[in-house]
């Protein structure tokens, strides 16, 4: 709740967003029974199936990738980015809605020193690691339990950040 | 006489299909499927794709303590948690429902550099050398799973997101906050793998 009397930096939480705070969605959501979110759980699964077909949560596919030495994974991103792109655009052209009616929402972003910082830490540990979050989940679904110990690696830093974030330059 | 055949010939194209799904997938289809992701989570609730904030809400959901950072409602974004959960599964059923059995090919380059660090295993998707439960006591392994884990937790949530958060959904939103940010990301990777992981890895 403090959160919200200051300029969300999460790109990714939206409902810190001040914007977003009246969401239709978000006061339905409550009210909403649990399985109400087993669509985003079908999503997840796709989206995890695509990570491991396409060897993305692969540690030497994302060696390759800092070598310049295969186009697999700049093609992955960069078609994705293309497609996402694409169909934002044409989100926004025919101003489609959700399936509940909603109007579409699209959060902006404020530039900060922690996409710089935080950016190059990050990147850091994706080529340590050979996983971004996302791979993170796939490869313990794939059987790498050891993987395990990484993600909770991953909380712990995240939640060493929430502890200094105050301290840290932004 | 139509109707076998008719049978047969479904039944090869089936068969067809599911070997070409075993087979690893190229990039022209990953990378528009997990475009696709982009406008599905729109339509279908309004979120913005982006995994790395689900260790936000675990935080936040187990320990939020006294810190500003975790006093949220994480229940607004309970979907996230979902949606990870769905990513382990989806892990799960690749393997188990579309596994190749043919070795995983990795460039020449990468095999004659690794293989100079004593790193083997080029089959699998993960060196089981470096990624195994017997590595994590061993200081490599524990520069590579724990202090590598660390930098991607305390990394993305200082960036305020990751590889789906900005640089899939921040650069089709076009938003140049993200384009910064995935260029670090990017830079940060060529740092790491071309001149610390060589001396990590021969520790």
């Amino acid at each position: 709740m403090m959160e919200k009397r200051e300029t969300n930096m999460d790109f990714e939480v939206r409902s810190l967003d001040v914007s977003a705070g009246n969401l239709p969605d978000q006061v339905q959501q409550q009210r909403r029974p649990w399985w109400y979110q087993l669509k985003y759980l079908l999503v997840g699964m796709f989206f995890g199936i695509v990570l491991v077909k396409a060897e993305i949560i692969s540690w030497w596919r994302i060696q390759e990738m800092f070598r310049l030495q295969s186009f697999h994974m700049y093609g992955v991103i960069g078609s994705a980015v293309v497609v996402g792109m694409l169909s934002v655009w044409v989100i926004k052209k025919y101003k489609i809605r959700t399936l509940a009616g909603e109007p579409i929402v699209f959060s902006t972003r404020q530039f900060n020193k922690g996409q710089v910082i935080g950016g190059l830490l990050f990147g850091f540990g994706w080529a340590i690691t050979g996983a971004c979050p996302g791979p993170l989940f796939a490869q313990i679904g794939a059987g790498f339990s050891v993987v395990s110990v990484t993600l909770l690696s991953a909380i712990a830093g995240t939640y060493v950040y929430g502890m200094v974030r105050g301290k840290l330059p932004h | 006489m139509i109707c076998p055949h008719h049978d047969n010939f479904t039944e090869n194209n089936l068969m067809q299909v599911l070997e070409f799904l075993r087979r690893p997938w190229p990039w022209y289809v990953a990378g528009p499927l997990i475009g696709l992701s982009v406008p599905t989570l729109l339509i279908i609730g309004n979120k913005g794709l982006g995994v790395s904030s689900s260790l936000r809400h675990i935080c936040a959901a187990c320990l939020p303590g006294r810190w500003p950072f975790f006093q949220y409602d994480w229940k607004k974004e309970v979907w996230n948690l979902f949606f990870v959960a769905g990513i382990l599964a989806g892990g799960w059923v690749a393997v188990h429902g579309l596994g190749d059995p043919a070795p995983m090919h990795v460039d020449r380059r990468l095999v004659l550099e690794m293989e100079r660090y004593g790193v083997q295993g080029f089959g699998d998707l993960m060196p089981g050398v470096l990624f195994s439960w017997g590595a994590l006591g061993t200081l490599k392994g524990w520069l590579l799973m724990v202090m590598g884990g660390f930098l991607v937790g305390f990394g993305t949530r200082y960036a305020g997101g990751c590889t789906s958060g900005h640089a899939i959904m921040g650069l089709s939103t076009l938003q140049w906050p993200s384009l910064v940010a995935t260029v670090c990301f990017m830079a940060g990777g060529f740092i790491m793998a071309n001149f610390l992981l060589p001396v990590i890895l021969q520790l």
